[in-house]
């Protein structure tokens, strides 16, 4: 069983991903995710009330390449970075080629000026699938606890 | 160190609350950071003549549901009563001053104040007070205490096209007078049938209030710093487009007609930053749009003095309500919304075009920082004044977005109720 979806492969997948973001590799996000995708950033309130719509919504691999694309060429907004810590991920489901897992996670923004903030805290609901070998996000939703955002969200979470 | 300064030359005296001469061309960056101004502005302005956006009917569809909302920096309870009109009234307990209502919103029969259990209707109405004839004979208010005489400070309430007003002015014109038919046409051009709230969101913006509301009326910045909407020919100003300004220059609508056809170079010629012409999405669906009120126009951006914008862009539809939070901060409050009989394939168009708007929005999150960069930049710049002179000195809206007549009828409107 070379393609079981076990919490090692899961742990290493997390820990890619956020390293990507915080080492402003974000050329490298889209392809955590597999082609047909649903990433989102949402907030807790919203999630609870079933309202659809998110902060950033990608349902293409092409649009989580377009934001990227967006934020190198045309976004205007402070140089910032995150730093992403997470806690361990809850297994929710695992079989048939499918996983499920809810993962907290904490994000730091970093300002140009050294300003450092507690920018997000929440729960990233995530399923995986197998793409050939590797094993992708077929969602990601990051259900933020406050449904305030400081100033912008340039970078994903 | 030798430093040549004569004395008395360096005022360290405040700077005078007076404008400049130049009228409407001129403001004054005092107005962004004085403590006197906001307070001010809560009294002759929020609660003076004037029609704040409270929330959407939709919100408070059935009798008994509620929203919390705020004038200002005062918070108001708005609720559909069992008569199915609305109400707003204060958060405020009569009695000690708590919050009646502690959550965001909700169903409720009646409001209980949580400390002394004092006891409201849906209009805001005092009901009962707890022990009001006292225990085992002891105690209790005096037999002169009117529960009638006690209560918290109500709203007049406007509902136009599903947006709901309040206003604590007896003095404050109708609600269709006080937006114009202008203004009055573009709202009924969108709103034109019932919505469904899609999801809400709330942005700090570390700036004063106004530097918000004058950004949204603002037409000449938009294909300016927002290069994504540029490079994607969706709003040069050579683009068919217009702006109206109502009467009293406080609200406004700015819109552009889709011109695919249009093969001006101008900003390239000018050699400005938003030209990016080689830079194409992976995944054009985003742009997909639905001409979806049938006359062409993709884009209108409008507000209504003082706090509210109605964005349609593209499909991406939303109201922004905009909330004072001290001087240099300001909570922009979105509520994204559809219509309640959209197809599954406008749902998700909605969704993608989202994107484009809000705190995370391809067209819009730069003002959500433009705004701090003007209060940071102007730190030690009370006495100094920015130049509003793009378009002349008017504030009548003319046939192109090159023009920052809506920022000076802002200031018209402004000055006029704070008697500035």
């Amino acid at each position: 069983m070379a393609d079981a979806i076990t919490l090692e492969r899961i742990l290493a997948l997390q820990a890619a991903y956020i390293r990507c973001i915080d080492n402003n590799t974000l050329e490298a996000w889209p392809d955590f995710f597999l082609d047909q995708c649903l990433y989102m950033v949402t907030s807790a309130e919203n999630h609870r009330n079933g309202f659809p719509a998110g902060i950033i919504y990608a349902d293409t691999k092409g649009m989580l390449t377009d934001r990227i694309a967006a934020l190198r060429e045309a976004n205007v907004y402070e140089k910032q970075s995150y730093r992403h810590i997470l806690g361990l991920p809850h297994i929710l489901k695992n079989g048939g080629g499918e996983a499920e897992s809810e993962t907290p996670f904490l994000v730091v923004r970093i300002m140009h000026d050294g300003q450092s903030d507690i920018f997000a805290t929440g729960l990233y609901l995530d399923t995986y699938r197998n793409a050939g070998s590797e094993l992708k996000f077929s969602r990601r939703i990051a259900v933020c606890d406050s449904s305030r955002i400081d100033t912008l969200m340039a970078l994903p979470l | 160190m030798n430093v040549n300064v004569p004395p008395g030359s360096i005022s360290n005296t405040a700077q005078p609350m007076e404008w400049p001469e130049d009228a409407l061309t001129r403001i004054p960056y005092w107005i962004y950071q004085s403590a006197d101004i906001y307070v001010a502005e809560q009294q002759r302005l929020f609660e003076g003549p004037v029609w704040n956006f409270l929330c959407l009917e939709a919100e408070v569809q059935k009798p008994g549901d509620y929203r919390v909302t705020a004038v200002g920096s005062m918070p108001v309870v708005v609720a559909r009563d069992v008569d199915d009109e609305i109400y707003a009234f204060e958060n405020r307990c009569a009695h000690r001053g708590a919050l009646i209502a502690l959550d965001a919103g909700g169903h409720a029969r009646d409001f209980t104040c949580v400390y002394h259990a004092w006891n409201y209707d849906l209009k805001g109405n005092l009901k009962a007070v707890a022990f009001e004839d006292g225990v085992n004979g002891k105690g209790g208010m005096d037999k002169t205490f009117c529960r009638a005489d006690h209560g918290p400070r109500k709203l007049r309430v406007a509902n136009f096209c599903g947006l709901v007003f309040g206003s604590l002015s007896d003095d404050v014109p109708p609600i269709e007078e006080y937006l114009g038919d202008e203004v009055a046409a573009k709202i009924k051009r969108v709103l034109h049938k019932p919505v469904t709230v899609t999801g809400r969101f709330t942005q700090m913006l570390p700036n004063n209030w106004k530097l918000y509301f004058e950004n949204v009326k603002d037409t000449y910045h938009a294909s300016l710093l927002h290069t994504f909407f540029t490079t994607f020919r969706i709003n040069r100003l050579s683009q068919r487009g217009g702006l109206v300004i109502s009467p009293n220059g406080g609200s406004h609508a700015s819109f552009s007609y889709i011109d695919k056809a249009n093969k001006e170079n101008d900003y390239a010629a000018m050699g400005i930053r938003s030209d990016k012409e080689d830079f194409a999405l992976k995944d054009g669906s985003l742009l997909d749009n639905d001409d979806e009120f049938g006359d062409g126009c993709h884009m209108q951006i409008l507000s209504v003095f003082p706090n509210l914008v109605l964005q349609q862009i593209q499909n991406a539809l939303a109201v922004r309500q905009v909330l004072p939070k001290g001087q240099t901060q300001t909570a922009l409050n979105w509520t994204t919304f559809g219509f309640a009989d959209d197809t599954p394939e406008m749902k998700t168009r909605r969704l993608r075009q989202n994107n484009l708007a809000g705190p995370a929005g391809y067209v819009s999150m730069e003002d959500g920082a433009v705004g701090g960069f003007v209060q940071r930049g102007v730190a030690a710049a009370g006495g100094e004044r920015a130049v509003v002179e793009m378009g002349g000195s008017g504030t009548v809206g003319e046939g192109t977005r090159a023009t920052e007549a809506s920022v000076r009828g802002f200031w018209k409107c402004y000055r006029g109720i704070m008697g500035l």
